[in-house]
């Protein structure tokens, strides 16, 4: 681990920051309950994401895949073992700065956003929270980027569509320009035509913006778009990282990662 | 054979600012054949399902030249009389089997209640034919599940035991509606396996409305396309992938697919003239063309 | 889409400012969503006629001094227990010969001071109680719902009645014991709303921006709680009202000769039988604003609840 500690606060634009890791993650056990009722959600877990990379994380539910988002971001906070993000070993408590590095796209943007805050109130409030000043400029900015633009900025949640909403959802986790966007299942909501407008979108925006990716989905192909490496997680382990080529020729020496791969290609009649 | 004749089919909503038509003439007949619904959401391919068996609510107003189920027009039933058609000719399997059993009561109960329902045996005869059910859907033990609550049961055993529970009355039809969406895809093969087992077996006709066109493809024999409340294409489900309409040749390029990565995916660019423009129908596609509405 | 402009035919400047699709300012979008709500409310024609009663109450109340045909106070035992539709009484006079119109119109003043002051105190401290006991949870939830418990269980007369006793009788004190026993419910309610709110995705969305649990419980949870209070506070109304009144009648609130209509009812019992009018006629006020604010909650039930917007 390179000591790099005094990039304290590690912006996408640090000209040195082409060669550390965005995410590295060792060892990670995250459970929930206590004695009899206690549930391990994730094993051991561990895997590097370098700056940069586009990492998928993929399994069924319960495989603890979006657990381990939710201990990064510190959302759950009963875990064990070692996190690092942008070379800085994370403890109990996440601050601020944290969150200006680290944001996320939730799954159901029909959930993600609140009922009652207009699509300004929103993002104001996530550029107020990070002390930004200018606020109006780069609320419309952040709704241009994202592709909706600024008339979109005073409707309600119930006044757009599905897509519409996470792309709000992903205005709100741009806000802060974070280097690393945690996305758990961003698409598995929405209609394949507006997922296909999504994941474009999210295309784009990791160009421009030199964004670090990690994935959460049960969808192969989305995850096999989206990213370079991919995990396979079940039940609360790692049981494989592949790059995504060995996966698209079904190279894979995993029983697990087959039967995932074989039942994703569809329903085949006997 | 026909089991199912639909024409015309609409479904109204009147609102606020005026009519809302959720589903706009569509027909289609129905074999003993396993038939797909595809579209987005807002297509109307759920309230299509719906509609046939009258289960929309007020103020939604069904109207069609008419539902025909082996010649009988559905519409002009008594409710009484309608009442007797779910279940007994034509069942209905939902997406979340959670909302669908009766969270209180043991499953087998509401197998037992289920076949006590539709015939006059005993309660013991009811008992061994809800286990002969469950093990019809490769369901092992049997006896285990017969005495567990809804919550205890898995995503895919409580799908299982809804169609279990649907099959008992041995309907003519079965309408399932996404059936297998909330279900991860290795369970959701298993599930589709079942279904297409018992469909086969015992003749029945299968309506299957989902959103996902790769596993209609793959499971189906005929295919409808909706958008906009209608049906803007059918065709041969393993012929879906030459499909002539520029909506479903849309839908299949926006698909990421693991075994032809591409930078950028197609985006479907909506046309106007898909709200009433032509149909494409496959010439071969067997049961009858699809009537436009007047 | 064709109907709408049928029926509207002529769209004024202000209704499409308000029912633009595109709003252009925070202003303009906020009137939008209230002007979508009161379209909603309107089709209700029972709470429209609850919220009329109540607006015409209130005007009444303000404008007391100009509708009553007497002074509320002015004795004249010469004229007592006149009967309804007596010259210059329209209502009657009661056992002292003061005109009962007048002290109903001046009793709404009270009944609406009541009303206003319990609204004041109640949901705002169940709100305060429940929103934080559900948020942080752990001990504060025990300790804070332990306390809405021991609350909950006396009997609300009992302490009204032990309240007076040790602060002395008073309209005030009525209201204040009427409120220390009403805030409970409003916890309880605004604790099970926060504990589903909590766990909602687009909390955990707020955190990941670093806010706090102050910010949080103002800005994200109650705006969301409020609404259900507001429906469950007015259909409280009636309960309050009578429980006022009640403390009235016994001679535990407004103190004689204030024209509170349940210490007017109170009066009036002496002479039920012979001069009915006297004890119904502030029971019937009671009734129609009870039944004016029922009807308002209703309405607002169903335009608020989260629960009953399917989709």
């Amino acid at each position: 681990m390179s000591a790099n500690s005094n990039r304290h606060t590690a912006s996408n634009a640090d000209p040195g920051s082409q060669s550390g890791n965005a995410i590295e993650i060792a060892d990670l056990s995250v459970w929930f309950g206590h004695g009899a009722d206690r549930v391990d959600a994730v094993k051991s877990a561990s895997f590097v994401l370098p700056r940069g990379a586009s990492f998928g994380l993929v399994g069924e539910s319960g495989s603890g895949k979006s657990t381990i988002l939710r201990a990064l971001t510190g959302l759950v906070k009963s875990w064990q073992g070692t996190m690092l993000v942008n070379g800085e070993t994370l403890g109990r408590k996440r601050g601020k700065d944290f969150y200006r590095q680290v944001q996320m796209v939730f799954q159901d943007p029909y959930a993600s956003l609140h009922p009652r805050h207009s699509v300004d109130q929103v993002l104001s409030e996530t550029l107020s929270l990070h002390k930004f000043g200018d606020i109006n400029d780069r609320v419309e900015k952040l709704l241009t980027d994202v592709g909706l633009g600024p008339q979109y900025r005073f409707r309600y949640p119930h006044q757009l569509s599905g897509g519409q909403r996470q792309r709000v959802a992903i205005a709100r986790a741009l806000a802060p320009s974070p280097s690393i966007l945690l996305l758990d299942e961003p698409t598995s909501a929405l209609d394949v035509s507006v997922q296909a407008e999504i994941l474009n979108l999210l295309t784009d925006l990791r160009e421009e913006q030199n964004l670090t990716y990690l994935m959460v989905s049960h969808n192969l192909a989305v995850v096999g778009h989206l990213c370079e490496q991919i995990a396979v997680m079940q039940n609360g382990e790692i049981v494989e990282i592949l790059p995504v080529e060995d996966m698209r020729q079904l190279k894979s020496s995993h029983h697990y990662t087959q039967h995932l791969l074989e039942a994703s290609m569809g329903y085949k009649s006997t | 054979m026909t089991l199912l004749d639909v024409e015309n089919l609409c479904v109204k909503f009147p609102t606020r600012s005026g009519v809302f038509d959720a589903v706009r003439g569509v027909s289609f007949s129905l074999g003993r054949e396993r038939l797909g619904i595809v579209g987005e959401s807002g297509s109307g391919k759920s309230l299509t399902g719906r509609a046939i068996l009258r289960l929309i609510r007020h103020p939604g107003v069904v109207t069609a030249n008419h539902i025909s189920l082996e010649g009988e027009n559905l519409l002009q039933l008594s409710e009484r009389q309608m009442r007797k058609v779910r279940g007994q000719r034509i069942s209905m399997v939902m997406q979340d089997p959670k909302f669908s059993l009766n969270p209180v009561m043991r499953v087998g109960e509401q197998i037992v209640e289920a076949c006590l329902q539709h015939e006059k045996i005993s309660r013991n005869a009811a008992k061994l034919k809800a286990i002969e059910m469950l093990e019809a859907v490769s369901i092992r033990d049997s006896e285990r599940v017969f005495n567990a609550y809804p919550h205890e049961m898995s995503g895919g055993m409580g799908q299982r035991i809804m169609i279990a529970m649907m099959l008992i009355p041995n309907p003519q039809i079965l309408i399932a509606d996404e059936p297998t969406s909330a279900l991860d895809v290795s369970v959701q093969t298993q599930v589709l396996g079942i279904m297409d087992k018992l469909v086969r077996e015992r003749g029945m006709g299968l309506i299957f409305i989902s959103h996902d066109l790769n596993l209609v493809s793959a499971f189906c024999d005929r295919v409808l396309i909706m958008y906009g409340g209608r049906v803007v294409e059918t065709c041969q489900a393993d012929k879906l992938y030459e499909a002539k309409h520029p909506y479903t040749q849309g839908l299949l390029n926006s698909m990421p697919r693991l075994d032809t990565p591409v930078k950028r995916l197609q985006v479907l660019k909506r046309d106007a003239s898909w709200m009433d423009g032509d149909i494409a129908s496959d010439s071969d596609a067997s049961g009858k063309a699809i009537g436009r509405s007047v | 889409m064709n109907q709408e402009n049928i029926l509207q035919p002529h769209r004024t400047g202000l209704r499409s400012w308000l029912t633009a699709d595109v709003p252009t300012s925070r202003a303009q979008a906020r009137a939008s969503a209230w002007y979508h709500g009161w379209l909603e409310f309107k089709t209700n024609r029972l709470a429209l006629l609850g919220l009329c009663i109540l607006i015409a109450l209130v005007l009444i109340a303000i404008f007391a001094p100009l509708l009553s045909p007497h002074d509320p106070l002015a004795q004249q035992l010469s004229n007592r227990l006149q009967p309804l539709g007596s010259p210059g009484h329209i209502l009657g006079t009661d056992s002292l010969g003061r005109d009962i119109l007048s002290r109903m119109i001046y009793g709404s003043r009270i009944t609406f001071y009541i009303v206003g002051l319990v609204v004041l105190i109640a949901p705002v401290a169940g709100l305060l109680v429940g929103t934080v006991a559900g948020y942080v949870g752990g001990w504060a939830d025990t300790i804070l719902m332990r306390i809405t418990d021991i609350f909950l269980a006396f009997p609300r007369l009992v302490l009204a009645l032990a309240f007076v006793a040790a602060l002395g009788a008073g309209i005030e004190n009525a209201v204040l014991a009427i409120a220390l026993t009403a805030w409970p419910p409003y916890a309880r309610i605004a604790r099970a709303e926060t504990l589903t709110i909590r766990s909602s995705d687009y909390i955990s969305a707020v955190k990941l921006q670093g806010a706090g649990a102050f910010r949080i419980i103002t800005r994200h949870i109650w705006p969301l709680c409020i609404a259900s209070l507001i429906v469950r506070i007015t259909l409280d109304m009636a309960g309050i009202i009578l429980a006022a009144a009640g403390l009235g009648f016994l001679g535990l609130g407004a103190r004689p000769p204030s024209p509170e209509w349940g210490a007017m009812i109170a009066e009036g019992r002496r002479f039920i039988l012979d001069h009915w009018w006297v004890a119904t006629m502030p029971g019937l006020a009671i009734f129609t604003v009870s039944l004016a604010f029922n009807l308002l909650g209703d309405g607002l039930r169903d335009l608020l609840d989260p629960k009953s917007h399917g989709k």
